[in-house]
């Protein structure tokens, strides 16, 4: 008997995302971003990317079909980011879900997107260690969570308290003049740079501050004034070694606490999901850390960590297979949806 | 013809049902006024900002009522607004949604075309303290509009209809009268016998540019 063919809908911020899954088999991927639009602002504007995601709907659903080489009738089941992210974003994609799900008569999923981008690791390495630690870094979110049961419980150990990871590299960027998004641009600066030329600080690191929260606000402003010291004194600026001492910081602190809950937990396989899971350094910081901590490391590789269709529909597939009840008929969008809530 | 119609560009979410006689009679082509509608069911819910939550199972309740299942369903009309955005959107995407898995087609009509009938100004709210507003002549013919604007400054004559908060800054009375089933039809009335237009919402204004707290995730 085949497994189920799940659709999955992922509207929460720019992409418009449609992938197929079935079981853990990858089937489809299909991507719509808005991503340019939003570049000459600095930031994902909620209208812009909200329009962006109703043009690119119905087509990104075909793409994805005709990808998988499958059709409608074939989906067994549906699923859609119900939260967290943008609320005008997310109904877009809840309504267009909803909509398909009762004109083919099959079950609806409203799913969590961060227990989503976990999820999404299991079509690249199968199955899951239960319980793992994730770490997932994004635009929008920085959160490290225990998972000892993808399905039906994931509990937070600590998050951001100010700006997301992400946030803080599209800020850096802005002050050194480099692209939106911040990311890929100061990856590949920092390769030529000195990641020990400057000592930026490393948030909540001390003895006395929340063991597994993150906060980059205070490390975002430490390099603004770096910079600007440097500008007022008349001195040269090396890009490369501020971008590298600064994207330093930022890993160090992620994988430092990553492998600090895993060994608080007695846990030994990491998972690191979100789009700043693609940064090069942040991949070879960890892998190096897990190998001398006897964890096992495992990583999306980068297409699948930014946000995505296929993930959601990863996660629907493991609650379809968990036995988990369906949403209700009144399923909404929840943008500040908690992460013990893994699907409503 | 079965036609489903749904409009979510005001604070009522509008779904009907009903029965549009064939545009052609015997191989005659009628004209949109020798044609009739016959409403079989039908749900105005107040739904505030939960248009998300109460379509689809509006949907749900019109057809069970009717004893119509989805795929005998032979059209859908969907109101393009003016509206607020979010739940103007809820709507669209729904009927795009619904016309894709089942295969039929979907016409797009403006939601004002649908409050009232014949000789009319037609304001509902548009926020910020502005009006989204259409006129109309006897034959119910949109003349002016869709427009947005301060109320003091919409080009509305009598009698107005719609949304009566706006009756003192308009400085005229107004009828309230909210988007119908029948309405939206009979302003669909003419489009059945041509290929539907693409889906697009009257936005009317363009999007605050205003980028948001949650940003893109940076890498990739
Ligand atoms: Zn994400």
């Amino acid at each position: 008997m085949s497994q189920p063919l799940v659709l999955g809908f992922e509207t929460s911020c720019d992409e418009t995302g449609i992938g197929l899954v079935r079981g853990q088999t990858l089937l489809s991927d299909a991507l719509a971003t808005s991503m340019a639009e939003h570049e000459r602002f600095g930031g994902v504007v909620p209208e812009i990317a909200s329009r962006a995601h109703l043009e690119a709907m119905v087509p990104t659903v075909h793409r994805s079909l005709a990808d998988a080489g499958v059709t409608l009738r074939d989906v067994d089941a549906i699923a859609v980011t119900a939260g967290p992210g943008l609320t005008g974003a997310l109904l877009v994609g809840v309504a267009a879900a909803k909509a398909y799900a009762l004109a083919l008569d099959v079950p609806l999923y409203g799913v969590n997107h961060l227990a989503a981008h976990v999820a999404v690791d299991e079509l690249e390495h199968g199955r899951l260690a239960e319980p793992s630690i994730a770490l997932l870094v994004s635009g929008g979110h920085s959160s490290l969570l225990l998972v000892p049961d993808l399905a039906q419980d994931v509990q937070e150990l600590g998050r951001t308290i100010d700006d997301a990871a992400g946030e803080a590299f599209d800020k850096v960027a802005r002050v050194l003049d480099l692209p939106f998004p911040g990311g890929p641009p100061i990856d590949r600066a920092a390769r030529e740079g000195d990641r020990a030329a400057i000592a930026f600080p490393r948030g909540l690191t001390g003895p006395r501050d929340a063991t597994y929260d993150f906060s980059f606000s205070g490390l975002k402003t430490a390099v603004a004034r770096w910079v600007e010291g440097r500008q007022r004194a008349g001195e040269p600026v090396s890009v490369a070694d501020v971008s590298a001492s600064f994207q330093e910081a930022v890993v160090d602190v992620l994988t430092a606490k990553a492998v600090r809950a895993c060994r608080d937990h007695g846990v030994d396989h990491l998972v690191i999901g979100g789009g700043v899971a693609a940064n090069s350094r942040l991949r070879a910081l960890a892998q190096e850390r897990c190998d001398a901590a006897g964890i096992v490391l495992r990583t999306p590789s980068p297409r699948l960590c930014t946000d995505n269709g296929a993930m959601v529909a990863a996660l629907g597939s493991r609650l379809v297979e968990a036995g988990v009840p369906a949403a209700p008929s009144d399923l909404g969008a929840d943008s500040s949806m908690p992460i013990d809530l893994i699907s409503r | 013809m079965l036609v489903l119609a749904l409009d979510t560009a005001t604070p009522t979410l509008v779904v009907g049902l009903a029965e549009v006689t064939s545009a052609r009679v015997d191989g005659a082509l009628l004209l949109p006024a020798q044609r009739t509608v016959e409403v079989r069911s039908e749900r105005a819910l107040p739904s505030g900002n939960r248009h998300a939550e109460l379509l689809t199972p509006a949907i749900r309740e019109v057809l069970a009522e009717a004893g119509v299942p989805m795929r005998r369903v032979e059209a859908f009309v969907v109101g393009l607004g003016p509206g607020p955005f979010t739940g103007l959107r809820v709507g669209v995407v729904t009927a795009a949604a619904l016309g894709d898995a089942i295969g039929t087609t979907v016409y797009g009509v403006c939601s004002l075309d649908a409050v009232g009938d014949g000789a009319r100004s037609v304001v509902t709210d548009a926020r910020r303290k502005e009006v989204h507003w259409a006129t109309y002549d006897e034959a119910g013919l949109r003349l002016s509009g869709p427009g947005v604007d301060r109320p003091e400054e919409a080009p509305v004559t009598d009698p107005v209809v719609g949304d009566v908060r706006f009756a003192e800054r308009l400085g005229r009375e107004v009828v309230a009268a909210e988007v119908t089933t029948t309405g939206l039809l009979r302003a669909a009335l003419p489009l059945f016998d041509r290929p539907p237009a693409p889906l697009e919402p009257l936005y009317l204004r363009r999007p605050d540019a205003v980028p948001s707290v949650t940003r893109k995730p940076v890498s990739q």
